[in-house]
């Protein structure tokens, strides 16, 4: 369902060209957590852009969900240095302990997990964040305990 | 903070705020930077303002969150000045000692000193820190004096004396000869010469130019631009300037990617602080020059660190490149002649513009001048950002600054270059670092990335974890690219598992040869480069997976075997806990048994294992 107030809000911020098309879609996806079917056919008549290139974008790019996302976005990075110091491993332990493969959501919309190409903090390899929070030097056991007061 | 009208009205600020500062007050530096950050830098930082307000001493000690102080492996790091101690692995609970015996008795505690593992040897103040010792810091140079968000601490440091330097008489011609002299090359990787960039920017027909700062610092294992656009903003802004003014722009875009969300915000920060301050928009300190800076965010896209493409993207467009030329010098962004430079690339401008192009070309070698700050990572045991004269080996690197290798083991390899750049090996330990020579044998500069490898990691693992993020990464608009990262991950992949051939080897010599020759863009034409090095000087660990079905270095899965030691093992039951397929069995308190047709060689139970009772053998 579309929100015309909210979207009007984030569309009054840009000129209407199709340059604006990334930032009005990385705006959509904060306020709205997802980019909503409905919302990218009005984006595509403000911009005067084709429906078919808001989806190639909005597809093209990691950041950009068309699906739900959860309340916490758990982000486990697969750098280089997270590699090598047993980032897969991480993921997976994570992913068995919320039940939720990368790149989907939990069912109760509590979580999304998602893997990183780099997060920037290679020197604390394994790393994840949390929505905002950053933890270093993970290990598999450390898990349950980072996870819980995220959980409902 | 005023607007200023002029040079001397900066100038006379300057002098005002200096004055007015006490070079002898006490300050507590705790790092914010990208390693200390995860380790609990602000719970820290907030520890140190809660003690000093409960002792009274708040106005007297002044407390600042500084940029990254580079040892990120003793994190949290802070630094107390005016004495220049450097303390670490300073957690909250520890505020309350320091504060009492350093802040007020002013007795250093040894125990959040460097130690030195040579002698045992205590160090104290950071001079002294061997890790340090070899440094010579121009970018990350003020890192650890200032606020990276208070403008005045840029301007106590000599901030934007070097915009005032080319503003106040210098010719556009003149500084882009003073950068062309310098001999600065591009540090996002390509290395090409900055000035003869900015000249034929310059030179090109068009009223309208843009310049852009690219900050979407993909290369997995690379955090020194974060660092600096975090930790010192200032000097990403006054270098754009300058250029701005050498090559006749008066719009600048800085193009951060969106894992770096503090980047942003200081970057935002920093730029609107310029603004009030007559630093950024019309008429510049009166000069008649006007310059802006506007943010543009990325959205996850490794390509878009490729110019071409990261203009598409900033165009509303998927980030695919284009063919060159024309370069963006000649037409980039909306068709405008455009100047992109990297991160540390405009964090050098003020240095050279400031102390002059003789004084920077004094530091490096021939051909590679001035300075490279490297993220130097892995299995190093001070791991951190360090800055170098280019020149400096691989051995000072690892073994200097980075201490050596961790828990005793042994150097195998040392990655540059992210998924663009390749393996080197032990014989070129004594290398000195710069863009040729690591081209010489089979890698690249690339942004700084520096991975040290032990013989824990396995090569023909790591080639197919490169060939993994490419495959993902490639955008897919050629097919080189596109499908020969495919194939080589597949053939990787199957290596990996036991299913290698003989023949394998040369169809994926094959395939690199192709892909180097026909890709689109830098990055297919390079992707071959962790394949190629690992072929090159691991050729026997691809030999062990394919001849003898054998992961020497204990790391690609289907190779291995686990099973648990009955001497050791306690039956503790927490490999039980964490078996995602129910594979291990035994009773409680007693030995465990690991059901090897159920085993997916996942390593959980190793990982947890508290008593090394897992054992793993291929």
């Amino acid at each position: 369902m579309t929100d015309p107030q909210r979207l009007e809000t984030i569309m009054s911020r840009y000129a209407g060209v199709a340059a604006d098309l990334i930032p009005v879609l990385q705006d959509i996806q904060d306020e709205f957590n997802y980019l909503p079917k409905d919302e990218l056919k009005v984006v595509a008549q403000h911009l005067n852009v084709p429906l078919t290139r808001v989806y190639s974008v909005a597809t093209f790019f990691k950041m950009f969900s068309l699906e739900p996302r959860g309340k916490h976005l758990i982000r486990v990075c697969l750098g280089t240095a997270c590699h090598l110091r047993g980032g897969q491993r991480l993921v997976e332990t994570v992913g068995r302990r919320l039940n939720v493969g990368p790149g989907h959501a939990t069912e109760d919309l509590q979580f999304s997990l998602e893997t990183v190409g780099c997060l920037g903090s290679c020197a604390q390899a394994p790393l994840m964040m949390i929505d905002d929070k950053y933890f270093g030097r993970m290990a598999v056991d450390k898990v349950p305990k980072i996870l819980k007061p995220y959980k409902p | 903070m005023p607007k200023f009208e002029s040079m001397n009205h900066l100038e006379e600020y300057r002098g005002r705020l200096l004055s007015s500062r006490n070079p002898q007050e006490p300050q507590v530096l705790v790092c914010g930077g990208p390693g200390c950050l995860p380790m609990g830098s602000e719970e820290v930082a907030a520890a140190f303002q809660a003690e000093l307000k409960q002792r009274g001493l708040n106005g007297n000690v002044v407390l600042k969150e500084s940029g990254c102080q580079g040892l990120c492996a003793k994190a949290v790091k802070v630094m107390l000045r005016p004495q220049g101690i450097t303390y670490q692995q300073v957690t909250a609970e520890d505020v309350p000692e320091i504060v009492e015996a350093t802040l007020v008795n002013g007795k250093i505690l040894d125990k959040f000193c460097y130690q030195d593992p040579a002698d045992g040897s205590v160090k104290a103040y950071k001079s002294k820190v061997p890790f340090y010792q070899g440094q010579r810091p121009i970018v990350l140079g003020k890192m650890d004096l200032i606020d990276p968000t208070s403008l005045d601490d840029y301007l106590a440091q000599g901030g934007y004396q070097a915009l005032q330097k080319v503003l106040g008489g210098k010719s556009p011609e003149a500084v882009i000869d003073a950068v062309e002299r310098s001999g600065l090359r591009g540090r996002g990787g390509g290395g090409f010469p900055t000035g003869r960039k900015w000249r034929l920017c310059r030179q090109a027909p068009g009223d309208v130019k843009y310049l852009i700062c690219n900050g979407d610092e993909g290369d997995p294992g690379a955090f020194m631009d974060r660092a600096v656009m975090e930790g010192d903003p200032h000097a990403v802004l006054e270098g754009m300037i300058i250029g701005g003014f050498a090559i006749g722009a008066n719009q600048g875009y800085i193009y951060v990617r969106h894992e770096y969300p503090l980047a942003v915000k200081r970057l935002a920060l920093a730029i609107d602080q310029a603004r009030e301050a007559g630093l950024l928009g019309a008429n510049l300190l009166g000069s008649g020059f006007s310059f802006d800076v506007k943010i543009s965010k990325g959205a996850g896209a490794f390509v878009c660190g490729e110019e071409t493409a990261l203009i598409a993207s900033m165009e509303g467009d998927i980030g695919e490149p284009h063919p060159r030329p024309p370069y963006p010098a000649v037409a980039g962004l909306w068709g405008k002649p455009t100047v992109i430079n990297n991160v540390e690339t405009w964090a050098n401008v003020p240095a050279i513009m400031s102390h002059g192009p003789e004084w920077y070309a004094a530091i490096g070698t021939e051909n590679s001048k001035g300075t490279k700050v490297f993220s130097l990572v892995g299995a190093v045991n001070n791991t951190g950002l360090v800055e170098v004269p280019m020149g400096t080996t691989l051995r000072q690197m690892v073994y200097d600054l980075g201490g050596g290798i961790r828990d005793g083991g042994e150097f195998k390899a040392v990655q540059t270059g992210g998924p663009s750049g390749g393996c080197i090996p032990k014989q070129f330990l004594d290398l000195p670092v710069d863009y040729d020579s690591l081209q010489s044998v089979g890698s690249i500069m690339g942004s700084g990335g520096m991975i040290v490898m032990d013989e824990t990691s396995c090569m023909v693992d790591v080639a197919r974890y490169f060939m993994s993020f490419l495959h993902d990464e490639s955008c897919g608009k050629c097919t080189p690219c596109r499908e020969g990262t495919k194939h080589l991950l597949e053939i990787l992949t199957e290596i990996t598992k036991g299913n290698g051939k003989e023949e394998h080897i040369p169809l994926m010599e094959e395939l690199c040869d192709t892909m180097a020759a026909a890709s689109l863009c830098g990055l297919g034409q390079s992707a071959v480069n962790p394949v190629r090095s690992t072929l090159k000087y691991f050729r026997e660990e691809y030999e062990a997976h394919i001849l003898h079905k054998k992961c020497p270095a204990l790391v690609c899965r289907p190779l291995l075997k686990y099973t648990v030691d009955p001497e050791t093992c306690t039956g503790c039951l927490a490999c039980v806990r964490e078996c995602p397929v129910d594979a291990i069995h035994g009773e409680a308190a007693e030995p465990q048994v690991i059901d090897q047709e159920l085993c997916v060689k996942c390593g959980m139970c190793h990982a947890v294992c508290k008593f090394d009772a897992v054992k793993v053998e291929s």
